[in-house]
């Protein structure tokens, strides 16, 4: 029976899989797609301390991170799409506008 | 023990092959076989409205809006010619201090999982039902329910307008 220090563990792993790829990639769309896998490594660890309080409130604060990701899915993704109407770019680097 | 050592390795594997594909179909694809590994851990969790959901909306909604945008898009390698304006030594001292940081995270996260006295195994309880998730959901935490409303509301407003046409906004 693997116990709740196993389940963290698997969710550190993932979460540090998602920043690592978030500073490495050079592609908005696989950047969001790191986001994703962190807030999903997250889910896991909220589940797995719910299982371990016996709570249901874990699964509930899932269920709240789950439509706030759909939510900056849909909002990322249109920027995304306006950001690649003006630029013909993927790359976050050809965004300069507001650097100094 | 066993299932649990499989899902977490799938989870793991199709993760980092995320990020390692060029291509993002391919990173979509096989974040989608993540989520299935995590929802197989959210069964050995007795969360199987978790597991549900996670396959229904996290693999069957919003990996298809980012497939959607893959496909309209039509981009699919990354480009690289920009990275050859960039000075490479700090693009990869970039690219270095972001794994650097992530490898930190790991070994700060197993010393922290180490030093945790006792065994921390599960106690054995009842799986928590629908049932009871829906009546917590109205209950206690239906103000957050209801904001969550507002919040999807607002974010569908903010989508359609930032990825309408400029022309049509000029043209008023």
């Amino acid at each position: 029976m693997p116990s709740l220090n196993d389940y963290l563990i698997l969710s550190g792993i993932l979460f540090s899989i998602g920043t690592a790829g978030v500073f490495v990639r050079r592609n908005l769309i696989t950047i969001l797609l790191s986001i994703e896998i962190m807030l999903n490594a997250v889910n896991l660890s909220f589940v797995a301390f719910g299982r371990s309080l016996g709570t249901a409130d874990g699964q509930i604060i899932v269920f709240f991170v789950m439509t706030v990701a759909a939510a900056e899915a849909a909002v990322g993704l249109a920027i995304v799409i306006a950001l690649f109407r003006h630029r013909e770019s993927l790359n976050p680097d050809s965004f300069t506008a507001l650097k100094w | 023990m066993t299932l649990f050592y499989f899902f977490g390795a799938v989870a793991v594997i199709a993760s980092l092959l995320v990020i390692a594909q060029r291509n993002p179909i391919y990173s979509v694809l096989l974040l989608i076989a993540s989520f299935g590994a995590l929802s197989g851990l959210y069964v050995l969790l007795d969360a199987p409205f978790v597991a549900v959901i996670q396959i229904i909306i996290y693999a069957g909604a919003i990996m298809v809006l980012f497939l959607f945008v893959v496909m309209l898009l039509n981009a699919p390698q990354e480009e690289t010619e920009f990275d050859v304006r960039v000075h490479p030594v700090l693009r990869t001292a970039a690219m270095r201090l972001g794994a650097v940081l992530a490898i930190a995270l790991v070994v700060e996260l197993m010393w922290a999982l180490t030093r945790i006295n006792g065994s921390g195994s599960f106690p054995s309880g009842a799986v928590v039902s629908v049932a009871t998730i829906g009546h917590r959901l109205f209950t206690d935490y239906a103000f957050a329910f209801e904001v969550t409303s507002v919040l999807i509301l607002v974010a569908m407003v903010g989508a359609v307008v930032m990825a309408k046409q400029d022309a049509v906004r000029g043209g008023k």
